[in-house]
């Protein structure tokens, strides 16, 4: 094959490869020099410039040019519509246009005199190219990737002599404690990486929620009874004294939210779960087990939760059993009473961390 | 010496007093940096032409456009998660509390003239950047583009490909809306699955615990300043290497593996590429006037106890996405230890393999073909249809993926339950890719036999003619030699063998078991049924002198 460049020799298993001499290793150059006779698939060579109407006719010439000072022309003025619209449209207009439906005026103008202004000196550019410029096709040869077999032993000898002056071959003391200090010295780099936040100890484990506090509702903030939770239909609750806003406040409701269901004590099929909930009325964790979305879609005849993210459907009156869906576990339940007020309390925090696993969570 | 060479300073200076001014500044910059050596390679260099080679630049100059409107949005934005209230002139969100790099996105949307407009094209230009990637990929893959010597140019454009994913993972977590919360919380929980180390990792990227204060300035500062430098020190490369190892280009008349047959840089390539840029540019500008993306006022900021609805990614991580949503749950309780399997599978086994496998694949074909020859002529996919059947494989396999991704609005648009989508997405996993692979296949062997039928008998041309006997038969052209060349005039590997199960003295011989993966794979590439034989010289000649050419 005559179109190889690189060395072929030490290549042993080439037996594969296609025939010497096939007609595209041929070098038809400017012409082609293996006749159609020897071999009906040979390249035929660069066919003769064929000549565009622009070429022959100064008056298509012509024409293009005006197409190409137009589109610059058009460019020009939609900048100017650019800077009109600037000036002139409130950023709170909202127009209708179709099929974008109502959108920003000022968006709208700006980003389509921009998009004229541009497209005017893409498309002049391109018409010139192809209507003006000259297009004849040039022939450029390759060259090899690969050295010189003289260049490469040229490199590889100078390379040799540097490495012998340097004695770091001989000097064994030098390049071994040159390799220790080399290896040693990112550890600072990792050192500091440390402070980039605390470790987990068991920030995983704990939630804002302990004995006796009391459930408020999620938006109002209100302690809830247990008359507020009716049956089929879901309520979001926090602890209370969480309050938006507050310091750390993100960090607590991302493992704190809680969602409560009543469903006919009858109905509950677990009985741990059961024996969690104050007459029916179940506190699970709203953080879904999968990866930790706001678990949110209730489905009131079944007591099916779905979370909008990944679709993983949990059974509220089976433990928060997972029925479809990627997440691994029930959602967490938390036990919960009244207290003497009559106010919904928590009997104490999560017995299982929630929200997505990991390797700790055992 | 100094003679001469004081001779031709003279000549030069009274030169140059009468040289334009252009001439003078590139005289001055000479003396400085060798222009004209440079010049001299690069300005008559010549580019070949094909629609195909402009997706590659549709990436470059998109990726451009996000830097320009990066750089604009980075004045205005906020990396704060500190809280505030907010003032500003979008009505609806008056006294919201909310993060300051939310309220910052606002103001940039409702307070900044012009300020949305930059928002929208940085978001559509980042969609069409990766698609334009994702597609030229697609090029070079089918073309075979990734052969000796550009494999590491792949490689490069493989881990831009990449970056380019995470850059817009981080991008659209900035705003601190619900919706790219909830892409946080995805990240803070897969990072948690991380067997071993995933708890270190999540406390030490996010700062301490899920949503933290710090993971908006932490990703701010890799979203504008770590990937793009990255990111634009790899393009740089990439391109530079395009331009040294000079492009590839499709068989034609004139066009050899030792050549290359184009245009000129000057002035022909620089005016269409550069025209092209104002092209792109100006496309997307125009979509950014009329399609909202990402209206993040109409979501609200974002808070962990709650989520949007439709909660999807950018188009390019629904391959991420749909792994993750058909995965079954699964959790592997050991020793007091959890493996999270239904996270661990989909992104830390099944995703980076299909990477690594994109990322490795030029360098298995060599291996396979043991072809260690420069190709610069590109393949017709046809003629290489194993190769060409994997990728559509691939392909199909993404698509199938995109709709596990969006398996919800799937569900809802055409009233299925989002169970029977699952289950659709959990079976075509397997099986869609393995039905496209094998129709691939079939089209291209079908595609090469029409080729062969073309090359040997010429084109139809419909038109009918009686013979004298009264036959009718349809007069066949014969092909222009170019057509004969492009159709004809490839190469074609043959199998590999595994040779004598025994050597000359009738010893068993022991073949190497990596050496009889490769020899399978090498039949099945170029084997029987895996190409049809292109016409010989013999066969052509045997057809077209014998019984006269219709
Ligand atoms: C920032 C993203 C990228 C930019 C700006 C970019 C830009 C370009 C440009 C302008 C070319 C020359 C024109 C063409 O062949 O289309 C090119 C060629 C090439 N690109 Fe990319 N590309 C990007 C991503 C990728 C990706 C994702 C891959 C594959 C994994 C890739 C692999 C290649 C290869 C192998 C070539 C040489 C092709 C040839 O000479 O025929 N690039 N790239
Ligand atoms: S986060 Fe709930 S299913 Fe994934």
């Amino acid at each position: 094959m005559s179109s190889e460049t690189g060395p072929h020799e030490d290549v042993p298993d080439d037996h594969n490869l296609p025939e010497q001499g096939h007609p595209q290793g041929r070098e038809p150059g400017e012409g082609s020099v293996s006749l159609p006779e020897q071999d009906p698939f040979a390249n035929p060579g660069l066919p003769a410039h064929q000549h565009r109407v622009q070429d022959v006719d100064e008056a298509a010439a012509k024409r293009s040019e005006r197409t190409v000072a137009m589109l610059f022309t058009l460019s020009m003025l939609a900048t100017v519509g650019f800077i009109a619209s600037f000036v002139a449209f409130p950023a709170d207009k909202i127009v209708y246009i179709w099929p974008a439906g109502h959108i920003s005026a000022l968006n709208f103008s700006l980003g389509m005199t921009l998009g004229i202004a541009l497209l005017g000196i893409g498309a002049g550019a391109v018409h010139w190219a192809r209507t003006l410029m000259t297009d004849t096709e040039l022939i450029q040869e390759r060259h090899s990737i690969s050295a010189e077999p003289e260049v490469r032993a040229q490199v590889i000898e100078e390379f040799k002599q540097g490495a012998t002056e340097s004695q770091f071959g001989r000097r064994r003391l030098v390049r071994n404690t040159l390799y220790g200090a080399m290896a040693l010295l990112p550890l600072s780099g990792v050192v500091l990486l440390r402070d980039l936040g605390p470790l987990p100890e068991d920030k995983l484990r704990k939630t804002a929620w302990k004995k006796g506090k009391v459930l408020v509702n999620e938006n109002t903030g209100l302690k809830l009874k247990p008359e507020d939770i009716t049956v089929g239909s879901l309520a979001f609750a926090k602890p209370e004294g969480l309050d938006h806003g507050e310091h750390g406040w993100a960090n607590e409701i991302a493992k704190a939210a809680l969602m409560l269901v009543r469903i006919e004590p009858a109905d509950i099929k677990d009985k741990q779960s059961l024996d969690w909930s104050h007459e029916g009325i179940l506190a699970y964790s709203k953080i879904c087990t999968h990866i930790g979305c706001a678990v949110s879609l209730y489905e009131q005849q079944t007591h099916h939760v779905l979370c909008p993210c990944h679709q993983s459907t949990f059974d509220l009156a089976d433990g928060a059993r997972v029925l479809f869906g990627p997440a691994g576990h029930p959602l967490p339940q938390l036990k919960i009473s009244v207290n003497k007020d009559g106010f919904l309390e928590a009997q104490g925090d999560f017995a299982e961390p929630v929200g997505p696993a990991f390797w700790e969570r055992g | 010496m100094s003679i001469s060479t004081s001779n031709r300073t003279e000549a030069e200076t009274s030169d140059r007093r009468k040289a334009p001014a252009g001439e003078r500044v590139a005289d001055w910059a000479d003396g400085r940096l060798s222009i004209y050596g440079a010049a001299k390679a690069t300005m008559r260099k010549i580019f070949p032409d094909h629609w195909s080679f402009m997706l590659g630049e549709v990436a470059l100059y998109s990726f451009i456009v996000i830097i320009l409107t990066g750089v604009y949005l980075t004045m205005f934005f906020t990396p704060s998660m500190a809280e505030v209230e907010y003032h500003g002139s979008y009505v609806p969100m008056q006294g919201v509390v909310m993060s300051e790099a939310y309220a910052s996105t606002l103001d940039i949307s409702f307070d900044v003239r012009g300020g949305l407009l930059i928002r929208q094209i940085h978001h559509w230009g980042a969609l069409i950047f990766l698609a334009a990637m994702f597609v030229h990929m697609m090029r070079v893959f089918f073309t075979g583009a990734f052969r000796k010597p550009r494999e590491l140019n792949w490689v490069f454009g493989f881990t831009l490909l990449v970056l380019g994913m995470f850059t817009g993972l981080t991008g659209y977590s900035l705003p601190d809306d619900l919706l790219s919360g909830t892409g946080l919380r995805f990240l803070h929980g897969a990072i948690l699955a991380t067997p071993v180390i995933g708890t270190y990792l999540a406390m030490f990227l996010f700062g301490g615990e899920f949503p933290g204060t710090e993971i908006i300035p932490r990703f701010f500062a890799f979203h504008i300043l770590l990937l793009p430098g990255i990111m634009l020190a790899l393009v740089v490369t990439h391109v530079t290497l395009v331009f040294y190892q000079k492009h590839t280009q499709f068989a034609g008349a004139g066009k050899t593996n030792k050549n290359v047959v184009g245009t000129p840089l000057l002035p022909v390539y620089t005016a269409k590429a550069g025209g092209f840029f104002f092209l792109v540019f100006g496309v997307i500008s125009v979509i950014a006037a009329t399609f909202t993306i990402n209206p993040v006022w109409t979501i609200g900021p974002y808070r962990p106890d709650q989520v949007s609805t439709n909660a999807q990614p950018d188009w390019y991580l629904g391959f991420p996405e749909g792994l993750v949503r058909i995965m079954p749950g699964w959790e592997i309780n050991v020793l007091g230890h959890t493996l999270v399997m239904d996270l661990i599978i989909p992104l830390m086994v099944v995703f980076p393999v299909v990477l690594g496998a994109i990322a490795a694949y030029p360098f298995i074909e060599s291996w396979v073909t043991g072809d260690k020859r420069e190709h610069h002529i590109l393949d017709r996919p046809r003629n290489v249809p194993t190769r060409t059947a994997f990728g559509m494989a691939w392909v199909s396999w993404y698509f199938v993926l995109l709709i596990g991704g969006g398996n919800d609005l799937w569900a809802t648009y055409l009233h299925l339950s989002i169970n029977s989508i699952t289950w659709f997405v959990r079976i075509g996993f397997f099986v869609v890719p393995i039905l496209t692979f094998i129709v691939t296949k079939r089209i291209c062997l079908g595609l090469q036999r029409a080729d062969r039928e073309k090359v040997l008998h010429g084109r139809e041309s419909g038109i009918i003619k009686r013979l004298p006997h009264g036959e009718f038969v349809e007069v066949h052209e014969p092909l222009s030699q170019e057509e004969l060349h492009v159709l004809a005039g490839h190469e074609q590997y043959q199998p590999l063998e595994i040779g004598p199960e025994t050597d000359e003295h009738g010893v068993v011989r022991k073949v190497n078991p990596v050496e009889r993966v490769r020899v399978s794979l090498s039949k099945g590439y170029y084997g029987e049924g895996g190409q049809i034989p292109k016409p010989t010289a013999e066969e052509y000649r045997e057809l077209t002198s014998g019984h006269g050419h219709h």
